[in-house]
């Protein structure tokens, strides 16, 4: 078995490098993503590589890179966009969800949106407005789109070319705080399913699942809630549309307890539905109600505090507290 | 009549004019088969609007008056290219070959689009304005890397001009050299909105500042507007980048069977376009230079009439969908949500299940 160290951002890189070695019809488009190699370097090489036909520098319209990745879809062609950032993405709201999620019911099937739209989300890099928010229920709320987010370089690597070779159009989540990590990347085979749920530590007490950026924080929670005496079963839920269910029930039912830690607003929110959705399926079994952990309902806060507004070990202990208070 | 710039090689008495960079070269032949489309095209509008008020239809777009434009425009391409419709491209979609009783499933409410695209080349409507002109573009920027000779054509109305996406789509059409033609009717009204509102210069003028070229075409002269696309088209095709064509014209009826125009325009205004019908003019030419008879024009109105019957009985048998259809094409590779869906209306005895 082959594996290697590398960062998140390499494993991005050496997935889209891979995925283009072997479909002639994947395409890159996004701003500054050929000589400069994206802000985050994630395309570095590749326009050098494959030339300026297969990695387009974008002029400065959101819109545009979705909405000409539309028809290139309706040509065969698969094009990854590249939002520079989560918000970013907005002026492409329009063709994501008017065209990129209903022209596959338009045509009757005809169509296939094989795009992938990779989105540098979260916060936790000390950046300006609009560079560290958390819209992936926006998409996640929209039939016709699948939303996941990778969490790990052997995933990233992975869920990359998965999400390519998707028929589907996928909103594609990078937690951009994570990118510089390093980690084991296997070279010979996919961890799981694009959108299958990933059991990151076992454990017996509580279901704590998250994607992202809050993985590492929940693990971090769940060494020293195991310090306590409280055992943390953590979840990397990796799809957030379609959501791995039957993962989550198969935990909860064990455990009786749920939180969901996520940097999103908690409002309508992808923690919100899952808890909402588990209590359903796992009634009887639950020994407390479930709590989502994550953002506040405003903007996004200037980042001198985004520390307060992202969910922390102690936010995360606190609400294990409260969990294991109904006992 | 407007604007000295405008192409026009057919005046609205149907006198065939000179123009320095244009001369028609449509056979007699030809053009009396594109009166034929215009004349069908004109009877399926009528019946629409009939049937939408008589509650066969939940809403109809009229094109009276854009005949020319749509058919001059739509027999200027060839079956290789493809086009980017908005929902008021009945002539487009004639000149595709999509057959009538399928654009009418849009307006039944039977379906969200109507037809498969790939075979008549010809996309699923835009109903949002300006994003077919994003996709258009793009399709284009395909045909460049396939190393094809085709052109993408998109189809998009004055009001819609003002759109992030058109632009969006200029920009990069122009940049990229993309073969593609917009196809911009202005057909003077978005909805209540005058054209005035919309630009302070002409239209076609704003390609200049893109960086390729406009030209603002008489929309009611089948001759310009087939000679002026069909160059335009072959322009695209053999790699001489994009094309704005304004097809200067007018909506002789409401924007759509919802509208009433008469709170927001005069009479008086629509009574000046009547004198340039588009179809008027290319019959007066017929007379005139092929010695078309009465009894020629006589048999295509008596064809237009019965289109009109069959298309009726077309839509009339279109009946409504079983529920369970609409979790179909959602997704190519399904989704559990989709799954469930299905179940809940098959336990709910809402429908019989997939089938």
């Amino acid at each position: 078995m082959a594996t290697v160290t590398m960062t998140m951002a390499k494993a991005l890189n050496e997935g889209l490098r891979r995925a283009m070695e072997k479909n002639s019809k994947v395409l890159i488009m996004g701003e500054d993503v050929g000589k400069l190699g994206g802000v985050f370097r994630i395309t570095d090489g590749l326009q050098k590589d494959f030339g300026p036909d297969r990695v387009v520098d974008a002029p400065l319209a959101e819109s545009a890179i979705v909405g000409t990745a539309v028809g290139l879809a309706i040509r065969g062609y698969r094009t990854v966009c590249e939002m520079q950032f989560d918000g970013f993405v907005y002026p492409a709201f329009d063709q994501i969800v008017s065209q990129v999620a209903k022209l596959r019911k338009r045509s009757e099937g005809a169509y296939t949106m094989g795009l992938v739209i990779r989105l540098p989300f979260q916060g936790g890099i000390g950046a300006i407005e609009h560079h560290s928010e958390s819209p992936e229920a926006l998409f996640a709320h929209t039939g016709g789109l699948k939303v996941m987010a990778c969490s790990t370089p052997n995933d990233a690597y992975w869920m990359i070319q998965q999400a390519i070779e998707s028929d589907d159009p996928v909103i594609f989540c990078e937690p951009k705080s994570r990118y510089w990590e390093k980690g084991e990347v296997d070279l010979d085979a996919a961890p799981a399913g694009l959108f299958d749920a990933a059991v990151r530590r076992p454990g017996t007490d509580i279901t704590v699942a998250g994607y992202g950026s809050t993985m590492k924080t929940i693990l971090r929670a769940a060494e020293t809630a195991a310090g306590e005496g409280v055992s943390l079963e953590v979840i990397d839920l990796r799809g957030l549309s379609p959501v791995d269910t039957a993962a989550l029930v198969d935990s909860v039912t064990k455990t009786g307890r749920l939180i969901v830690v996520q940097e999103a607003p908690v409002h309508a929110s992808i923690g919100a539905s899952i808890v909402a959705d588990v209590t359903h399926r796992c009634f009887y079994s639950m020994r407390a109600p479930g709590l989502v952990v994550g953002g506040y309902h405003i903007p996004y806060p200037p980042t001198r505090i985004e520390e307060d507004y992202r969910p922390t070990v102690d936010r995360i202990l606190d609400a294990v507290d409260r969990v294991m208070e109904f006992d | 009549m407007v604007d000295e710039e405008l192409v026009q090689l057919l005046t609205p008495e149907g006198q065939r004019v000179e123009h320095p960079d244009y001369t028609s070269t449509l056979s007699n032949e030809k053009i009396f088969s594109m009166y034929r489309d215009m004349v069908i095209i004109r009877r399926l509008c009528n019946e629409s609007t009939s049937l939408q008020r008589q509650g066969q239809l939940a809403l109809w777009a009229p094109i009276q008056g854009q005949e020319a434009a749509q058919i001059g425009a739509g027999r200027a391409l060839q079956p290789m290219d493809f086009t980017f419709p908005t929902y008021r491209e009945h002539g487009i979609a004639w000149s595709r070959g999509v057959p009538p009783a399928n654009m009418l499933r849009l307006f039944r409410a039977v379906s969200n689009g109507g037809w498969d695209p790939y075979t008549y080349r010809h996309s699923v409507p835009a109903i949002v304005l300006g994003n077919q002109v994003l996709n258009a573009v793009g399709y284009a920027m395909g045909i460049q890397r396939d190393g094809a000779e085709e052109a993408a054509m998109t189809f998009f109305g004055d009001g819609a001009s003002s759109q992030g996406d058109v632009l969006e789509g200029f920009v990069w059409a122009a940049s990229f050299n993309a073969p593609v033609v917009f196809f911009c009717q202005n057909n003077q009204w978005g909805i209540s909105t005058p054209m005035s509102t919309q630009s302070k210069v002409p239209l076609y003028r704003r390609a200049r500042g893109f960086g390729f070229p406009g030209i603002r075409v008489d929309g009611n002269d089948l001759l310009a507007v087939y000679e002026v696309a069909r160059t335009a088209l072959e322009n695209a095709r053999a790699g001489g980048g994009p094309t704005l064509i304004e097809a200067y014209t007018y909506r002789m009826g409401a924007h759509t069977t919802s509208d009433d125009p008469t709170r927001y325009r005069v009479e008086a205004e629509v009574e000046v376009w009547k004198h340039r019908d588009p179809i008027e003019r290319v019959k007066a030419l017929l007379v005139r230079e092929a010695k078309t008879t009465q009894a020629e024009f006589d048999a295509i109105d008596a064809e237009a009439e019965e289109f009109a019957l069959q298309l009726r009985a077309d839509v009339l048998a279109m009946g409504r969908p079983d529920p369970i259809t609409m979790f179909d094409n959602v997704y190519a590779e399904g989704h559990p949500l989709i799954e469930e869906g299905r179940r809940e209306m098959v336990e709910l005895g809402i429908s019989g299940g997939a089938h």
